[in-house]
């Protein structure tokens, strides 16, 4: 079953001359336990799909599921309990609360959701050492390193029952080996059961997604198929 | 117009990665840490190369045989030529390893690279689409990537040959995809916004100066 599944989404800001079309006619689908990248060059609408996805803004035209429910008949109110239930995001730059602890960060969208402070703590903590954070529990964000704040970004992102992390460029800000430590963490909550959508312009870090879809102009132009086992690339004989 | 046009772009990765030159001084380096077989040598190569190049036991036998004509290994005169006869490095053969190994390989000539010029080609045709020639061979390498990324995301942790040998390969196609993007982004500007028409209207296509039997 599909996590996140957008028909025919389109996105355009503004209207006659000034009309800019972000995204047209966009399908994509995302089971659970799947990773997907969208890469595309800059304006080619990839951060606007992962904020349709994410049902931080209205598509001018189609559908978005989460869960297989659609977003368009939602109230405001469930649109937000939804976000904070289902909905992981990371971002470039972390977008951690800087007066809140590591495992204040993480629990706060729980807390928000009316889970018991205790509770939603504990649940923090749970993310955090999944992440091998535990220690750094007490830290504020100033006091880690970038990859300790991505890795605090994508515990909140993953804490309780998310079903969906929306990641915009993830490792933007980070070496290439903390980068691939956060792809590894990311591809841990996919084995979990989690659908992922990462969105880059960086094909070493799309390349860890089991799909890759191009995007330019607001439009798919093309998708990777499934690639062989790795075996393939070993063959003796080649 | 047909993909298969398209994909015979050759990622340039093969046993030729492997070429004389590296498989000398590659076997000179097991030697270096003390006298082995030959067939010892083969599978010691594979095996810190990440089984990423193979290498056949007649490459290993032909190698070390030009190496004792030139006096940089020696071997048991007394045994058989065979999987039996071992082999050290000599002196010469040390000093020989020592200075590769602080030589850097002459990079200064750009390769001969069937994609560059499939673009070159590609942009000047008039029925062609070049964008779409860029996007069937972007999508091709992130393919080629997610393989490799998939042997380091099961096996590469508890080997660091493999690690190593993924990550020249992942680096090697990711430059590729950089440049393919960057090359895609320039003709989409010079399309939207042309430059003015030099005297000759097409100018011939850049000139490379090639050393003759050079790399390919």
């Amino acid at each position: 079953m599909s996590v996140l599944e957008m028909r025919d989404v389109g996105k355009a800001y503004g209207q006659g001359m000034g009309k800019v079309i972000a995204l047209a006619g966009v399908d994509l689908s995302v089971e659970a336990g799947t990773m997907v990248a969208v890469m595309g060059p800059s304006g080619s609408g990839k951060s606007t799909l992962l904020t349709i996805a994410g049902s931080l803004e209205s598509p001018t035209s189609g559908e978005v599921l989460i869960d297989d429910v659609s977003l368009s008949g939602m109230s405001r109110d469930d649109l937000a309990r939804l976000r904070r239930r289902s909905i992981g995001y990371v971002f470039q730059d972390f977008n951690l609360l800087p007066g809140l602890t590591a495992a204040e960060n993480v629990s706060l969208p729980l807390e928000l959701d009316g889970v018991r402070a205790r509770v939603a703590r504990q649940h923090g903590l749970e993310a955090l050492d999944l992440l091998g954070l535990a220690d750094r529990a007490g830290h504020f964000p100033d006091q880690l390193s970038g990859g300790e704040r991505q890795r605090v970004a994508i515990a909140r992102a993953v804490v309780g029952e998310r079903r969906l992390l929306l990641a915009d460029e993830p490792t933007g800000a980070l070496d290439s080996a903390t980068g691939e430590a956060v792809m590894r963490l990311i591809l841990a909550a996919c084995k979990r059961g989690v659908a992922a959508v990462v969105v880059t312009h960086d094909a070493q870090l799309a390349s860890w997604a089991d799909r890759v879809v191009f995007l330019r102009d607001g439009r798919v132009i093309d998708r990777t198929m499934p690639p062989p086992g790795p075996e393939s690339l070993l063959e003796a004989d080649r | 117009m047909a993909i298969s046009l398209y994909t015979q772009y050759y990622p340039g990765h093969d046993t030729c990665w492997v070429d004389a030159v590296s498989v000398r001084h590659a076997l000179l380096a097991l030697l270096a840490e003390g006298p082995k077989y030959g067939l010892q040598l083969r599978e010691e190569f594979v095996e810190r190369t990440g089984e990423v190049w193979p290498l056949n036991v007649g490459q290993v036998y032909t190698t070390l045989q030009r190496l004792e004509r030139d006096g940089l290994v020696e071997s048991d005169d007394a045994a058989e030529p065979g999987p039996q006869k071992g082999f050290r490095i000599t002196d010469g053969g040390a000093l020989e390893l020592s200075g590769w190994l602080r030589t850097p390989p002459d990079l200064s000539l750009p390769p001969r690279d069937e994609l560059v010029i499939k673009v070159l080609v590609a942009v000047r045709l008039p029925d062609v689409d070049v964008h779409e020639v860029i996007q069937v061979h972007r999508r091709y390498l992130v393919e080629l990537m997610q393989q490799w990324t998939r042997l380091k995301e099961d096996e590469a942790g508890a080997d660091l040959g493999l690690s190593l040998a993924v990550d020249a390969e992942l680096f090697r196609l990711d430059s590729v995809i950089r440049w393919l993007d960057t090359a895609d982004g320039r003709i989409r500007r010079a399309t939207v916004d042309p430059p003015d028409p030099a005297p000759a209207a097409a100018g011939p296509l850049p000139k490379m100066r090639r050393r003759v039997g050079g790399r390919r």
